[in-house]
């Protein structure tokens, strides 16, 4: 009889750091303890609190181990499983509340800051379940949604319930869904078509890929669904290639259900039929913009095409199709389970539900955190993230990634939603929330995602192909200390320009991260084109390192490690100094900071 | 598949299987494992009571679950059960027949076995 389960993350993150090898181990130890009719070994996907990965959990007691090495597996074999006793120095308690932290040392996960402020809807499987075991998925009411929709509602019943709970699009652009798929339900043809946008392409988010690997049965419920609600028999899940693990479980997932009947002809014996297929992306950014993914998904080369006509009407293969991203289908079944009414009474007015955000950046929990709708900013940073790493203070974080803006400090307190980030000019975005703290560069900022998309501009429109290369070449003008004053107004005037002619969503949004930091951070813009300087020194052409003729005590340090010879001997000896003190060549300085970082005697400025 | 009833059945099979990683239970039922309770027999206890909690169907609102030396080693094995809401109780020198009549008459029937527990020992 099994009586513990020891659940280790199988997520990308976590498989990265060798949880494959942690698993191996266990089942070796378990072995060898004689626990094999005891102890459960299960593969998961995603806990979330990636950075301090390989995570294991061991219940039914909910022990949170960080960390964990294949070293350790033997003693978490011996001491926990066959003793009862939790190895302390591996488990993660940061409660934030060093009281409890002290008094009790086995805090369960959920009451950990990470995760107690979390309400998980979309993740509520995610490390939990064995995502390659379809009947684990049943345990936990899955398919039970879709039992309920074949044979309980009509196609209208389904889309008034998604209508009426409110949900909108977790893609981007936050459409509300039950409307999307009531525009394409009535439309008429032979074939239409359910599509899942899984193209994930905004950088440093991986909301998607984490529903794919730790719960990929709910995404094929939810799109059965939909393909019922809008009278599609055919859908494809358009997953980039960069997502091999994601790809697979899919798969996987995929054949367990056919095999059940989930899948296939005649579902429930409802007479509805549905078939999904995996299509592999390229990684191309511009394939996550719906009608250049579905051109994709045909064969060709990856472009948008002009709308209207919408995908309602006229999408993948010139059929009615419905297009929706993962997270957004994942809430489909607890909607469908729990009702309308429960869901919108998670959020604010007019976003319900919860949103899940990768966090990264400049903060001490990177990972993946599943939030109500209004939360603050303040929560998720300093709550739940666990604040800004080296007592750093925050000073902006970037929603929306590369088509999104930035928040500023004293904007924390907004509670995050929709209308909100839209009304300060960011947008929400698929998720992905980068936290700066002061020693980032905001115009700098501009330029990394200005690169990012001058490289992914697919170049069917000029604004956009020609557009951002501009912008782009302002900014790099900027940050080298020869931009001019009239710079900023031209920047502002072309940023316009480019959201107004462009042809699709990537080109219409491009411009926002240069058009927010101008908003809140014109003063460091200011800095850059008549100080010459960068005020948080990140701009090389901006900064000059100088040592301290009075502080330098001579020991050469500096002039050892200087990758570019640019750091000699002086003849000056400080008071109170034997050596004489070195200098700096600033035109063969290279302004990587070595010599500062080495300097123990704090001589090395940074100016 | 092709109804609900073949759906539920799957469900009702792997309920007891995943349950385990649910927490917020009513019930936790804790046995001391450290080496002495387990020289003195707690490793079959403890599998006893997994075995009986499942069967009986309790599987739902009580944990089983081990824990290190309680320190009261001459009592060794001793099972505690704690609710919430309600005074701990510690039942000493279990065996696997005892651990079954905790099962059926504390567990499932919700009254305490006293002749087991440490108050009813004079040592
Ligand atoms: C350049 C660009 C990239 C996009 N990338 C993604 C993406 O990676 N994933 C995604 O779901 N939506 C992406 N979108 C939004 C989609 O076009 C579409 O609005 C969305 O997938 C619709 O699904 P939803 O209503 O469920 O949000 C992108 C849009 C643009 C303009």
């Amino acid at each position: 009889m099994i009586r513990a389960h020891v659940l280790i993350c199988g997520g990308t993150g976590c498989t990265s750091s060798g949880s494959l090898d942690i698993q191996a181990a266990f089942a070796e130890n378990i072995e060898k303890a004689g626990l094999s009719e005891e102890v459960k070994v299960v593969q998961t996907g995603c806990f979330g609190l990636c950075a301090l990965g390989p995570v294991v959990i061991v219940y039914p007691d909910g022990t949170f181990y960080s960390r964990v090495t294949t070293d350790d597996v033997k003693e978490i074999v011996e001491e926990h499983l066959l003793k009862g006793r939790i190895v302390e120095r591996l488990v993660y308690n940061d409660t934030g509340d060093d009281n409890a932290e002290k008094a009790n040392v086995n805090v369960s996960l959920n009451d950990t800051a990470f995760y107690k402020t979390q309400n998980r809807v979309v993740l509520r499987n995610c490390g939990v379940i064995d995502p390659e075991d379809i009947d684990e998925y049943i345990a936990m009411d899955g398919y039970a949604a879709l039992g309920k929709v074949l044979t309980e509602m009509t196609p209208e019943d389904v889309i008034k319930c998604v209508t009426d709970s409110g949900l909108r699009g977790r893609g981007g652009g936050g459409f509300p869904t039950g409307r999307k798929w009531s525009l394409c339900a009535p439309n008429k043809a032979p074939q239409k078509y359910v599509v899942c946008n899984a193209d994930e392409g905004d950088p440093g988010a991986f909301m998607d890929r984490s529903v794919l690997e730790g719960d990929p049965h709910c995404l094929i419920e939810a799109m059965t669904i939909a393909g019922y609600a809008i009278g599609a028999t055919k859908g494809f899940v358009y997953v980039r290639a960069e997502y091999p693990i994601a790809v697979k479980r899919l798969q996987k997932a995929i054949d367990q259900a056919k095999e059940y009947g989930l899948l296939g002809k005649n579902i429930f014996d409802s007479g509805f039929d549905f078939d999904l297929e995996i299509r592999l992306g390229a990684g191309a950014f511009v394939c996550g913009e719906e009608t250049a993914l579905m051109t994709s998904i045909e064969g060709n080369r990856g472009e948008p095409r002009p709308r209207p006509p919408y995908p309602a009407v006229k999408g993948l293969y010139n059929s009615p199709t419905v297009e929706n991203n993962v997270e957004t289908f994942a809430n489909i079944p607890q909607i469908i389970l729990r009702g309308a009414e429960w869901f919108a009474s998670m959020g604010t007015e007019n976003s319900k539900g919860t949103k899940v955000f990768a966090l990264g950046g400049n903060i001490e929990h990177t990972g993946l955190v599943e939030i109500p709708m209004g939360t603050t900013l303040r929560e998720i940073i300093h709550e739940i993230g666990g604040g800004i790493p080296n007592g750093k203070k925050f000073k902006a974080a970037q929603t929306g990634g590369p088509s999104g803006g930035c928040i500023p400090a004293d904007l924390i307190d907004t509670p995050v939603d929709y209308d909100n980030l839209t009304a300060i000019g960011c947008m929400m975005g698929s998720g992905g929330l980068i936290v700066m703290d002061e020693d980032s560069c905001m115009v700098d900022m501009a330029k990394f995602f200005l690169e990012f998309t001058v490289d992914e501009s697919c170049g069917k429109c000029t604004p956009c192909r020609v557009g951002t290369k501009r912008l782009l070449e302002l900014l790099d003008k900027i940050t080298m200390g020869k931009g001019t004053i009239e710079d900023i107004d031209r920047l502002e005037e072309l940023c316009n320009y480019i959201k107004q002619n462009s042809l699709c969503g990537l080109g219409q949004t491009a411009p926002n991260p240069v058009l927010a930091t101008l908003k809140f951070f014109r003063d460091e813009y200011i800095a850059h084109v008549v100080d010459k300087k960068c005020p948080a020194g990140v701009c090389k052409d901006l900064v000059s390192f100088v040592i301290d003729q009075d502080k330098c005590i001579g020991c050469g340090m500096c002039a050892r490690n200087c990758p570019a010879d640019a750091i000699t001997k002086t003849d000056y000896i400080a008071p109170g100094h034997k050596l004489p003190s070195y200098v700096i060549d600033a035109e063969k300085c290279v302004k990587c900071g070595v010599c500062m970082g080495n300097c123990k005697f704090k001589a090395i400025e940074k100016r | 598949m092709k109804t609900l009833a073949e759906l539920q059945a799957i469900k009702e099979k792997m309920k007891n299987k995943v349950v385990l990683r649910e927490g917020g239970e009513a019930i936790r039922v804790v046995v001391g494992m450290a080496t002495c309770g387990i020289s003195a027999g707690a490793r079959p206890v403890l599998n006893t009571l997994v075995e009986e909690v499942n069967n009986s169907g309790l599987a739902s609102k009580v944990t089983v679950s081990q824990t290190g030396c309680i320190g009261l080693c001459q009592y060794e094995p001793i099972v505690e059960i704690i609710e919430a809401g309600k005074e701990k109780v510690t039942y000493v020198k279990i065996d696997a027949e005892k651990a079954k009549r905790i099962v059926k008459e504390h567990l499932d029937g919700g009254k305490v076995v006293t002749e087991f527990t440490i108050a009813n020992q004079n040592a």
